[in-house]
């Protein structure tokens, strides 16, 4: 295939032409800068008068007007090239091409591009396919000339006017800092657009799934097993949806872990902050946030080759019988990855007592245990819960460790010694290998996804209210 | 002794070398019994030394002030007297304080319940987040005070009551205590330092945080408490001092420079150091 796709290399390669653009604009910018800094210093001392904004600003001013524009016109270029390109290909495909279904349709398209890029194609090779894989690279290479062209134009046009602009009186420093703001605002935008993003994307593909499925049967439906029957006599394939154990089975793992990592995490927060000798704590509070920074798949191996087994033959031992993977497992290893959550979170809420509590409950004749109890504890007590409802929607979220220890099978039970499966672990599963994007099976993980999404959110939006009512009540 | 006038780091130092911290047997005769007593107290933080070898008595029932520049060791030997210190790393102490005649420092005495005994007001007020009446109610429930509600109760309204708060707070015993003015949560601390029952009530700079009205408020408050309580107060403000004390000690430098009635302190300093601080020469 290599060598029949050799006539069509002459195109060109997107990733070089955008370095290369990239890089003449950058450069081009960089003279600009440059050049405007200078001329503005030469025109503030020949003409012996003070600049309005200093050398930096008529320098910047040159570099962003040369830029800026080159930017967005090569950006909307591309947009609106492709779309250009989208309908040119396909009025001029073969008829019955073009009468085809949608998937039919597209496909062609896909593999025509494909082809014109020198991959291989999911289609037969035939000359329809070659003629519109070369008008397609025609196309293409079109669209990149004009757009570089345009670009490079606009910044040099830029780059020209600016600079004949530039003079001692010129107010160079506003417009650099409104552009510079709208960077600043653009780049945070884009996290949000992105939040935004998958969000609706997960939403859109749930309403998918929820119009194969109804949504009271996978709220309240008590059987999970989404493998769709391939043919009508497989054992097992019934594909139902019932999301039920999956919900019961994290929130187990999640209540052990919880178990584990609120009381540990706390009382080593307590003696941390307000017992531990300043340069003991020192030392200890990284030590403990390392824990932190194991990887959760190392957490994983962990649980369900060490933590596993010793609790099976420790079951054993005493007449237990405890799964090989078991709720058990998992969740008290994920509670001590959480400990250093909770007691980083909560030593925080205890530090942010102001010491004046602790003069005044000891100025009154309390010992330490009771001003701890009594006083200090108290005033932190907002922010250890909000730190313990952070790690609860840590624990949900958790996916390696549940993975490798909890279980695959979907099993409703209330025994922690069981294998109980989690919401994480299933959106794992149904979602590893090759996929059809339109079963059932795989929409599935994005109403779970969802599902997560909501629980995950309203936690943290419950634990950032709480902090700000303490906030209000310390003032 | 150096007449100091414009006073700089240097010269405070070689003042510091020969000012004369006041020996057992210059300290001025007392109308009546001592309640506290420190002989040759000396404090170090880590191996700097904050007081140099302090002799005083503290009479009961009266006011005392401490009065001097900043960082002389005002508030440090004050901390001294209710263990304060204790909770300071680095701290170490020497010499003997004494409370109706028992060493505080001595082992069998428990600092929880010395600081039962002598109470402290703060230089900033500070009410634990709790309500009116938990604050106030904080002490006596952790010495088991009162047996019942009723007797709570009562603690309660009488600390408040002496305190001058009550008719301001009492249609309000349950809201925060944070939400109170400044003057009244200072008022509130001092309610809630007298419902222990203390003998001696320690005040570092009980106004420093307050406007005038507020302040002359806990200074009558203060004339008031003298009948049933020892005060110490540290104050940074001299009319103060000379307002609401009956004797005055001025400290330089980790020293105690001069030790009086606050009237003859004021009017007829025996030391040129006190007499430069208090027309306001330096400090």
């Amino acid at each position: 295939m290599k060598a029949g796709s050799g006539s069509f290399f002459w195109n060109v390669d997107i990733a070089v032409s955008l370095t290369f653009f990239t890089i003449l604009l950058l450069g081009l910018a960089c003279i600009g800068f440059f050049m405007g800094r200078r001329r503005a210093t030469v025109l503030a001392d020949t003409q012996s008068a003070a600049l309005h904004s200093r050398p930096v600003y008529h320098g910047w001013y040159v570099a962003l007007a040369c830029g800026l524009p080159a930017v967005v016109i090569w950006i909307t270029a591309l947009v609106v090239g492709d779309q250009l390109i989208e309908s040119t290909m396909i009025a001029s495909l073969p008829q019955d091409i073009r009468d085809a279904s949608g998937p039919v349709l597209n496909r062609f398209l896909a593999d025509a591009e494909t082809l014109a890029g020198g991959g291989q194609p999911t289609i037969e090779i035939t000359p329809e396919l070659e003629a519109a894989a070369r008008r397609f690279g025609n196309l293409r290479t079109l669209e990149h000339w004009i757009g570089f062209a345009g670009a490079l134009g606009l910044g040099l046009i830029g780059f020209g006017l600016a600079y004949r602009r530039l003079s001692v009186a010129l107010r160079a420093r506003q417009p650099v800092e409104r552009a510079l703001m709208v960077v600043l605002l653009l780049a945070a935008a884009l996290s949000i657009l992105t939040t935004v993003g998958i969000v609706f994307s997960v939403l859109f593909e749930s309403i998918r799934f929820f119009s194969q499925v109804p949504i009271f049967e996978f709220l309240f439906g008590l059987q999970w097993s989404p493998q769709i029957a391939l043919r009508s006599d497989q054992v097992g394939s019934s594909g139902a949806f019932g999301a039920v154990p999956l919900f019961v089975g994290t929130l187990m793992v999640t209540f052990i872990a919880m178990l584990v990592a609120a009381p540990i995490g706390l009382m080593s927060a307590v003696y941390l902050a307000e017992y531990a000798h300043p340069r003991f704590r020192a030392g200890a509070k990284p030590m403990l946030e390392i824990l932190a920074g194991v990887p959760t798949v190392v957490y994983g191996f962990f649980a369900a080759l060490v933590v596993a087994p010793a609790l099976r033959d420790a079951g054993a031992s005493i007449g237990l019988s405890v799964a090989s993977e078991s709720a058990v497992a998992a969740g008290s290893v994920m509670g001590i990855m959480i400990i250093p959550f909770v007691s980083s979170l909560a030593d925080d809420a205890l530090a942010a007592v102001p010491n004046s509590l602790r003069d005044a409950s000891l100025g009154l004749g309390a010992t330490q245990q009771e001003t701890i109890t009594r006083v200090v504890l108290p005033a932190a007590l907002p922010g250890i819960v909000a730190g313990l409802l952070l790690a609860v929607s840590r624990a949900i979220g958790e996916t390696m460790i549940v993975v490798m220890a909890a279980g695959l099978a979907a099993n409703l039970t209330a025994n922690p010694l069981e294998a109980v499966t989690t919401v994480t672990v299933q959106i794992v599963t149904l979602l590893v290998g090759d996929q059809e994007f339109d079963s059932a099976k795989t929409l599935a993980a994005f109403a779970l996804g969802l599902v997560l999404f909501i629980i995950t959110l309203g936690l943290n939006v419950v634990a950032l209210r709480v902090v700000q009512k303490y906030r209000e009540k310390v003032d | 002794m150096v007449a100091v006038t414009e006073i700089t780091a240097s010269e405070r130092d070689a003042s510091h070398a020969d000012a004369v911290t006041i020996p057992v047997d210059r300290l001025p005769e007392l109308g009546g019994p001592v309640k506290m007593q420190t002989r040759d107290l000396k404090l170090w933080y880590s191996d700097k030394q904050a007081l140099a070898g302090i002799n005083l008595d503290v009479p009961e029932r009266q006011v005392t002030a401490f009065i001097g520049p900043s960082g002389c060791g005002k508030t440090t030997f004050l901390k001294c007297l209710n263990r304060m210190n204790d909770t300071i790393e680095g701290v170490r102490i020497e010499g003997d304080v004494t409370l109706d005649g028992t060493d505080v420092y001595d082992r069998s005495v428990d600092p929880v319940q010395l600081r039962a005994r002598v109470g402290m007001v703060f230089q900033k007020p500070n009410p634990f987040p709790k309500s009116i009446y938990d604050n106030v109610a904080y002490g006596p429930r952790i010495h088991g005070l009162a047996t019942n509600r009723g007797d709570l109760d009562a603690i309660v309204e009488s600390s408040l009551q002496r305190a001058g708060l009550w008719n301001e707070v009492k249609d309000r015993l349950g809201e925060m205590a944070t939400g109170m003015s400044g003057g009244q949560q200072q008022r509130l601390c001092i309610a809630r330092t007298i419902a222990v029952s203390p003998e001696v009530i320690l005040m570092d700079e009980p106004c420093s945080a307050l406007d005038p009205i507020s302040t002359a408020r806990v200074e009558e408050l203060i004339d008031e408490l003298r009948d049933n309580y020892t005060i110490v107060i540290v104050t940074h403000n001299l009319q103060q001092a000379a307002r609401v004390s009956q004797l005055t000690a001025f400290f330089h430098l980790g020293r105690l420079i001069e030790v009086n009635d606050t009237a003859e302190v004021f009017q007829n300093p025996g030391e040129s150091m006190t007499r430069d601080y208090i027309t306001g020469r330096f400090g």
